[in-house]
């Protein structure tokens, strides 16, 4: 047993967890999922803005954060088309803005929303932090046309916008660096508006002290926060749709560590390591 | 089942499933697919940084300002600007731009420093603010919490929390050997940072599988045309 193990050829591993992985999104397990009160919070501080208020939402992820970051993105805007709401959307993630603008799109289209009227994608600009202070001199100072090239200034949406302080929250999805680390260090501790955040399950530890100490209203980690946020709105996407498969994933590498142990402790113990 | 006829949800399966080949052994299939993405990641970042900055916060601003337009009427000619709106004077960080490129000819290569003072001055000072701000300042309030709050679970977090941020930094003091009460501290510290390690590995992990699960889901139900 202990040869076999030392043997095995990681490969195997490599099959099994794409099987485990595979089966259940063919043949979907519906496993309990429980809602975190970080995900509650995250909802609740977008359900208590003013109805047709304007919102800041930068999506700053690329096709990388696919799994993860548009199942986030497409629950947060159907909950602000909700509620009226209109949305500016801004990218600093360079391999970003086109997958962005595709999500954002499709969403508002379901929405029946007006691109420039309920909502405005203006693309991705490089300068990461710098970005973020110049918008607080001017929205439209960092981005004078939009991702379509429109003048920024001309758009209906862009005329009740001017900085910071015209929007009552942010809604920060991001993937790594630049992303919500940023937004909290220059936007939300500087001009204090208020923010939650959805990012990648692996950057996720990193913002629970922002949570802890308020600077991050709520949070959605990964693929499992976004499965809980479509829980509390009712919806089944890709989220959702995957968390089976998640669930499997996850045991399997903790069978594989624990078993990875023992070969390691029976080793030691036989004086062979 | 219904396979799709899009031409480019087909380019892209065939990609996806030659980088998985590299899962079995290294192949001329995984190379062809990781050769093309930097190829064409490159042309795109170049292509999409042309038009989302060169063009519209130099070239377009520049251009308007030699031909004399000005901010508004009371206000024109080359140099005529209000905040958000530099006209003429963005000849400056062009020409700081430009200063850059000097690095590719040898004697006059070190004019690119100036260029670089700025940019490294600049994001220095941003990211110093901003941690002081937003990290330093922030976190060391939040982390003061009453140790009692009336409420027998929340008063064990906070105790949970305070001994845990204690003894981790405890850890990290290198000034005094680790031996007696401080030896002892900074061993519960290590513990609590192997719970930290761990709980960033589980996230790891999620993240990793997520990645997996969504080209799975990208070749069931774009490629394939299968539901889950």
């Amino acid at each position: 047993m202990l040869r076999f193990f030392e043997n095995l050829d990681r490969r195997w591993l490599f099959l099994l967890m794409g099987l485990l992985v595979l089966l259940p999104l063919l043949f979907p397990l519906a496993l309990p999922l429980t809602v975190s009160p970080r995900v509650r919070n995250f909802h609740d501080a977008i359900a208590k803005i003013p109805d047709g208020s304007t919102v800041l939402m930068p999506c700053d992820y690329d096709p990388g954060g696919i799994p993860e970051m548009v199942p986030m993105t497409r629950t947060a805007l159907k909950q602000l088309f909700d509620k009226n709401c209109k949305v500016v959307v801004i990218c600093l993630w360079n391999g970003g803005p086109g997958l962005v603008d595709r999500v954002v799109r499709s969403v508002a289209d379901e929405n029946h929303k007006v691109d420039g009227v309920d909502w405005v994608n203006l693309g991705f600009k490089e300068g990461r932090e710098a970005v973020m202070v110049v918008m607080g001199q001017g929205i439209a100072n960092a981005f004078p046309r939009d991702y379509k090239g429109r003048d920024t200034r001309s758009l209906p949406i862009m005329k009740r916008v001017r900085d910071y302080s015209s929007f009552p929250l942010l809604v920060s999805i991001s993937s790594g660096y630049p992303g919500t680390k940023e937004w909290v260090q220059q936007v939300q501790s500087r001009f204090h508006l208020p923010m939650v955040a959805g990012v990648t399950a692996v950057s996720a530890p990193e913002y629970y002290p922002y949570l802890q100490s308020g600077q991050l209203l709520g949070l959605l980690g990964g693929m499992a926060g976004a499965a809980e946020y479509e829980k509390i709105r009712d919806e089944k996407g890709t989220a959702t749709r995957g968390m089976d498969a998640q669930s499997m994933a996850h045991v399997f590498v903790a069978i594989c560590i624990l078993l990875g142990n023992w070969v390691q402790w029976r080793k030691r113990k036989g004086g062979t390591a | 089942m219904n396979l799709t006829h899009d031409l480019s949800v087909w380019i892209a399966a065939l990609l996806t499933l030659a980088v998985f080949s590299f899962l079995y052994k290294d192949n001329p299939l995984y190379k062809f697919a990781e050769h093309l993405f930097v190829g064409v990641s490159a042309g795109y970042y170049i292509v999409l940084n042309l038009w989302t900055v060169i063009y519209p916060n130099m070239w377009e601003p520049l251009t308007k300002s030699l031909r004399g337009e000005g901010v508004d009427a009371a206000r024109h000619g080359m140099f005529a600007a209000e905040l958000g709106d530099y006209r003429g004077w963005l000849l400056i960080p062009g020409l700081l731009g430009v200063l850059l490129f000097t690095r590719l000819f040898g004697r006059i290569g070190w004019m690119s420093r100036w260029s670089l003072a700025l940019i490294i001055g600049v994001y220095a000072g941003i990211k110093t603010t901003g941690f002081a701000q937003g990290d330093f300042v922030a976190q060391v309030q939040g982390s003061l919490q009453p140790l009692w709050t009336g409420q027998a679970g929340s008063s064990l977090n906070a105790i949970i929390f305070t001994v845990g941020l204690m003894t981790s930094l405890l850890f990290f003091f290198y000034s005094r050997e680790h031996k007696g009460a401080l030896g002892a501290a900074s061993k519960l510290g290590i513990y609590f940072l192997m719970v930290s390690f761990g709980a960033g590995y589980g996230y790891t992990v999620m993240s990793r599988v997520s990645l997996l699960i969504g080209r799975f889901q990208f070749l069931l139900q774009d490629w394939l045309g299968i539901r889950g």
